[in-house]
């Protein structure tokens, strides 16, 4: 029996008289692939807003490992191990591709200021294991070359694997990826559902992504999450997703009784 | 004082200014226009302090506490004001630190054991070009290290993109403040500095258009950029007075060719004369 990792209760959200999350629970268990569906303005943004900490849910609760986490601010949650990408990516555009990666250390370097300040054996040790384990993750993703390059000069695809190499630079136990697939075409999404099911197995966490693209959902997820206008509406395997009744009205509508 | 001496003398205070701003407004993107009000207290608080003391200490003493006076007044005021203020985003701040600026201004105004209106008389000259320049030097090296930190990390990163520098474990607020008191610091060691061979303040000394023309100094060399800072700070404190040397003609106009030069160069070179980039020098140990 896997360890339960992400325990969503009854979360609510609302924003003045819209609700874009109502009383969702999700379960997420150690080194799951779990996918988020649902038709646009479902709420599954939302959802990840929610989990990091950029919104405080108006209801219920989010516990990741042991931690009550729903009103804990962003840098906290990712301090615990949860990382994320962003659906419009949000790079920092004028630093290095490894400057990049550097930064996603951020929550584990042991020195202080002063050490820096004097450049002490601290300082040089630390800063030596930063690069060497960021020079080793760019690897992993073909970036190494590039790692002078500036962020905003790489092209769209490989800007979307360096934001999932940022996020993975934390040490996350739990990695949250909002659309990586939105914008490629079709030899880039079998590439990158390589790269997700690579980064499940390589580094034993679990990933959570919000999809658009169904081929790429199916092939890839475990486990799936069917969210329609803030609600849960289903979840189970790819195959019982495909033949859920609620499901397919969600994407597609109810049929017109014929009069 | 000899007038090369006294140009001299500004440079270096003027690179001092720019790296606290540089810091706030460069790195960290946080729009302050107040930098003339730390400025203006790390100098009142210094000469304070050298004046109404009656300890019997040596000058060189002396100079070193009023420097830590002077940055310790202003990084205190600027954690005063930067924890209501840092809430706020872009224009908004850059709105709030102006007014700070001008409160300080009109605070020491009227303030009478500090002279008021008719000026602080009676500072003991006790710096000079080599504590200026010492100190400049000091500063610059703390700045080129703390860019190759993991502070100076964060700070940019909060620059570059709040939402994912906070997501990827930055304590926004927690950075911020720092970069905004450390930032003021600066601005009153350069304050301490400029009381102690000015050897008098006036409070029209900090006005409003002091934190511009700091402003305008960072960048012009490019903000974000230390070789920038540097360069922006001399060129720009030199470049009014150097228009002098070219005859009658040149020199009544000056402070036109002085602005016109400027919005040449903006249309130009929009990123400042370095944009982000670093000379050689100031780049080792960035790796």
């Amino acid at each position: 029996m896997k360890n339960l990792l992400l325990k969503i209760s009854d979360v609510t959200m609302k924003f003045g008289g819209l609700i874009a999350v109502n009383d969702v629970c999700i379960d997420i268990y150690d080194q799951d692939l779990v996918a988020i569906i649902g038709p646009n303005g479902a709420g599954k943004t939302t959802l990840f807003n929610t989990i990091t900490g950029i919104y405080t849910p108006t209801k219920g609760q989010v516990k990741f490992c042991d931690y009550q986490i729903s009103n804990y601010p962003p840098h906290k949650i990712c301090d615990l191990g949860i990382a994320r990408t962003f659906q419009n990516i949000r790079l920092f555009k004028n630093l290095t591709v490894l400057d990049n990666l550097r930064l996603g250390h951020n929550t584990r370097v042991k020195y202080h200021l002063i050490h820096a300040l004097f450049k002490t054996k601290k300082y040089l040790e630390e800063e030596k294991k930063i690069f060497e384990e960021s020079m080793e993750l760019l690897k992993l993703f073909h970036l190494d070359e590039k790692s002078k390059f500036l962020a905003s000069n790489l092209p769209y695809g490989e800007q979307r694997k360096l934001e999932m190499a940022r996020a993975l630079a934390s040490k996350p136990k739990l990695l949250l990826l909002d659309e990586p697939a939105a914008g490629m075409n079709p030899s880039e999404t079998k590439e990158l559902s390589d790269i997700i099911k690579f980064i499940r197995n390589h580094f034993k966490i679990a990933v959570v992504l919000i999809e658009h693209d169904m081929n790429l959902v199916m092939e890839i997820a475990e486990k799936i999450f069917v969210l329609d206008y803030g609600n849960l509406i289903a979840s189970g395997s790819p195959k019982e997703i495909q033949s859920n009744k609620r499901v397919i009205e969600a994407y597609l509508g109810t049929e017109v009784e014929t009069l | 004082m000899d007038y090369f001496l006294q140009q001299f003398l500004n440079i270096g205070i003027f690179i001092i200014l720019c790296h606290g701003l540089n810091l706030i407004n460069g790195y960290c993107g946080q729009f302050s226009l107040g930098h003339a009000g730390f400025w203006g207290i790390g100098a009142y608080a210094s000469a304070i302090y050298t004046v109404f003391n009656t300890f019997q200490l040596p000058p060189e003493l002396n100079m070193l506490i009023a420097i830590i006076v002077g940055f310790i007044s202003a990084a205190i005021v600027g954690l005063i004001v930067g924890v209501p203020t840092l809430r706020l985003k872009g224009d908004y701040l850059a709105i709030a630190t102006l007014g700070f600026g001008e409160i300080v201004r009109i605070i020491i105004m009227n303030t009478e054991f500090v002279g008021g209106p008719r000026g602080f008389t009676g500072i003991p000259n006790i710096s000079n070009i080599y504590w200026v320049w010492i100190t400049a030097i000091i500063v610059t090296f703390f700045m080129i290290r703390l860019k190759s930190s993991n502070t100076g990390r964060s700070i940019i990163a909060i620059r570059e993109d709040e939402i994912a520098a906070e997501t990827m474990g930055v304590n926004l607020f927690k950075y911020k403040l720092f970069s905004f008191i450390v930032g003021a610091g600066i601005a009153g060691i350069a304050g301490s500095l400029f009381a102690h061979t000015q050897l008098f303040l006036h409070p029209s000394n900090f006005t409003f258009m002091w934190s511009v023309i700091i402003l305008v100094m960072i960048i012009f060399g490019g903000l974000g950029s230390i070789t920038g800072t540097i360069v922006g700070a001399t060129f720009l404190t030199i470049l009014p007075e150097l228009l002098r040397f070219f005859g009658e003609e040149v020199a009544q106009f000056r402070m036109t060719i002085y602005s016109l030069i400027l919005i040449i160069f903006m249309l130009l070179r929009p990123q400042g004369l370095f944009g982000t980039h670093e000379l050689k020098i100031f780049k080792r140990g960035l790796k």
